[in-house]
């Protein structure tokens, strides 16, 4: 699992990152943000891998991937 | 070619005899100009050809522009880089600067324009001319900003005009044109060697992009699209430098004015050329004095309306068909008649001509 | 794995519009800035284009350019400065129409810069007019049956232009349009900045970018048309390396 957080505010629902996401696990908002723009979330975020193609393809910098620091390295490497 | 041999470190009280091109390079470099980027036009070809030898010896750097557009813009980023920087050129190569010299001015960058006027308009001729008046005098480029303009009229007073010009940009942060023509570019008389030596008390150079090492970004723009006022408060801003450089910066030669009925108003080499007809006159028994500015803007206004009181009539002569006619009689409200000598065209007068009119309109 | 922002752009949202492909190009120049570590020696120009608000982007000196002219600016300052690293990120209108000259020149003279093209086919910022790069058959607002129908010649190869030119060090066309073609371009535009630090000379790339507005699609048919269409046209790789 991988801690990708989403900037609702940041997106302009470009859809790029949807379109992107090797497990279908990104949707666009049913709702509007801030600016009047439907936005991007993460479906299952138990289900992200942290693969960032998605930040990757965000032409908004509006997804970012921490570094999760209650993992051990052992942790990050039972993971895979 | 020259006699100097070190630029930079002059030999005080040293006699020159270079061209008048070759002069403004000398002293741009005396002055601390380290960048020049230019692109050949007849008759300023003396000023990148000497620039380009000079620079070297000075640690400083010569391009040869790919053009006029490219050698200004080149000048853009060496001024805000915090170098002394200049380029030159002749009447249609400074058409073409115009868009650049626009930015310059609203950026507020010092830099040194030389323009070695020659005919126009169109690819004119060769000849010495003074009809870019206007493009110099009432900025050339889009919007409202103002070149400060130096007419020089001997050799001597290009020398020390040029290095005065990189004073005034620093100075008021703002581009300096040295209006000269052909046939001050292309002469050549002896002057003495003057070591630079600052006029004005410099300010730093608070808007150098040189890298944000220790210091907030900077950014150089004239770009003001938000808040909707933005421009306008840039542009009240701009005025106000300007109004203080026309309180601070009005330069005028008055000649034999204090008596004169007739007074002869010409700047740069025609009123050089002047100044054999008021001695022709005044060996005639004619009261003729003349007045020189040599700043073209900020334009001596009142040095003008004082003339305008004592003196009956004044006789404009310039090498064009009627520009710096129109300042003379904005800065006289036409309180006394104001009579025309000019020509377009690359043509010059002689001192003959010009006392043949005064002969002409003094009595009556 | 660790995604963030790159500490050489401000924090701020663009102006861009969704799906535009200059947010991408702009985060991989700060990544670059970030990872060389050369935020403070950097001066970077502002083209005259989409791309004019920069330096509401770029935490590091700016200088805003005519239309065109950023060479000419990047020349002057790099020449006064020749230990700063100086880059222009320009249009394709900016650099490859009204700019074509200090283009071509300062490729030739070979001045130790970084330029970062942007070829996204159309003119963005005044509402989608052709652009020296618009291909063949491209309907934009100044050509309605596609271009080649009023004798406008075919699109202007840039790389290929300057791939000819002994002066230029270094040419790379590379793409935004899918996260491949991303990765890929970050490391062209770390070597152009690279070869500016080792002073190896002239470095250009040129990205092929999406304009989803301009030309009138959806974000994602904007990123078909780039891998579709703009890719036959304007072949990805390197142009010039030279060692």
């Amino acid at each position: 699992m991988a801690n990708i957080k989403f900037d609702k505010e940041r997106c302009k629902g470009c859809c790029l990152c949807v379109a992107e996401c090797p497990r279908g696990n990104i949707r666009m908002s049913e709702i509007l943000n801030k600016t009047g723009s439907i936005y991007a979330e993460v479906i299952d975020e138990g289900d992200c891998n942290g693969c960032a193609l998605c930040c990757q393809m965000c032409p908004d910098m509006a997804i970012e991937i921490e570094e999760d620091e209650k993992q051990t390295c052992c942790e990050k490497g039972s993971e895979k | 070619m020259s006699a100097t041999t070190a630029p930079g470190h002059t030999e005080t009280g040293k006699k020159l005899l270079l061209k008048g091109n070759e002069l403004m390079v000398r002293a741009a470099i005396e002055a601390g100009c380290r960048f020049f980027a230019g692109y050949p036009i007849t008759p300023q070809n003396e000023v990148p050809e000497y620039m380009s030898q000079l620079m070297p010896k000075v640690g400083g750097t010569f391009v040869q522009a790919e053009s006029e557009i490219a050698a200004i813009n080149m000048i853009f980023g060496a001024s805000a880089a915090g170098a002394r920087c200049m380029t030159s050129s002749s009447s249609p190569g400074i058409s073409l600067k115009q868009e650049g010299i626009s930015y310059i001015a609203s950026a507020e960058l010092p830099c040194v324009i030389a323009n070695v006027q020659r005919g126009g308009p169109g690819l004119g001729n060769i000849r010495a001319s003074q009809a870019d008046y206007f493009q110099a005098v009432k900025g050339g480029g889009h919007g409202d900003y103002r070149l400060i303009v130096l007419a020089p009229a001997s050799l001597d007073e290009l020398q020390d005009l040029t290095m005065n010009a990189f004073d005034y940009a620093d100075y008021y942060r703002n581009p300096v044109m040295i209006l000269a023509d052909g046939l001050l570019g292309q002469m050549a008389e002896p002057v003495d060697a003057r070591p630079y030596e600052p006029i004005l008390e410099l300010p730093e150079k608070d808007f150098v992009l040189d890298g944000c090492k220790g210091r907030e970004a900077r950014v150089i723009k004239t770009l003001f699209l938000r808040p909707p006022k933005a421009l306008v408060t840039h542009n009240m801003r701009l005025q106000k430098k300007y109004e203080t450089i026309a309180s601070e910066l009005q330069l005028c030669e008055n000649v034999q004015t204090d008596d004169a009925e007739l007074v002869i108003a010409a700047y740069g080499m025609t009123a050089r050329i002047a100044k054999g007809a008021v001695d022709m006159a005044r060996q005639a028994g004619m009261k003729v004095g003349l007045i020189r500015p040599i700043t073209l803007w900020p334009f001596p206004g009142p040095a003008f309306m004082e003339v305008a009181g004592t003196a009956k009539k004044l006789l404009v002569v310039e090498m064009s068909s009627g520009q710096f006619i129109e300042d003379v009689k904005l800065a006289t409200e036409c309180n006394i008649p104001v009579e025309f000598l000019g020509m377009g065209g690359g043509w010059y007068p002689t001192p003959e001509n010009i006392f043949e009119k005064i002969s002409a309109i003094y009595d009556k | 794995m660790e995604f963030k922002k790159p500490t050489s752009l401000l924090d701020v949202p663009t102006h861009y519009c969704p799906g535009c492909g200059h947010g991408i190009v702009q985060r991989l120049v700060g990544e670059v800035i970030d990872e060389l570590g050369i935020r403070e020696k950097t001066i970077g120009t502002a083209p005259v284009g989409c791309a004019v608000l920069l330096y509401d982007y770029f935490d590091c000196d700016i200088i805003e350019c005519s239309h065109g002219r950023s060479p000419a600016v990047a020349t002057g300052i790099k020449r006064v400065l020749p230990d700063r690293v100086v880059f222009t990120y320009q249009g394709d209108g900016d650099l490859a129409a009204i700019g074509t000259a200090e283009t071509i020149h300062v490729a030739n003279r070979g001045e130790n810069i970084t330029i970062i093209f942007v070829n996204n086919a159309i003119y963005g910022m005044t509402g989608g007019q052709m652009a020296p790069t618009t291909i063949t058959g491209q309907r934009t607002t100044t050509t309605q049956e596609g271009r080649g129908q009023n004798q406008e010649g075919p699109p202007l190869k840039v790389c290929e232009l300057l791939a000819s030119l002994d002066g230029v060090t270094y040419l790379e066309r590379v793409a935004v349009s899918t996260p491949k073609d991303i990765m890929r371009a970050k490391k062209a535009v770390k070597k152009a900045f690279q070869n500016q630090i080792d002073e190896k000379g002239f470095s250009l790339v040129e990205v092929l970018s999406m304009c989803p507005t301009d030309w009138k699609v959806s974000s994602t048919a904007a990123v078909d048309f780039v891998n579709n269409e703009m890719k036959e046209v304007f072949p990805l790789g390197v142009f010039k390396d030279e060692k």
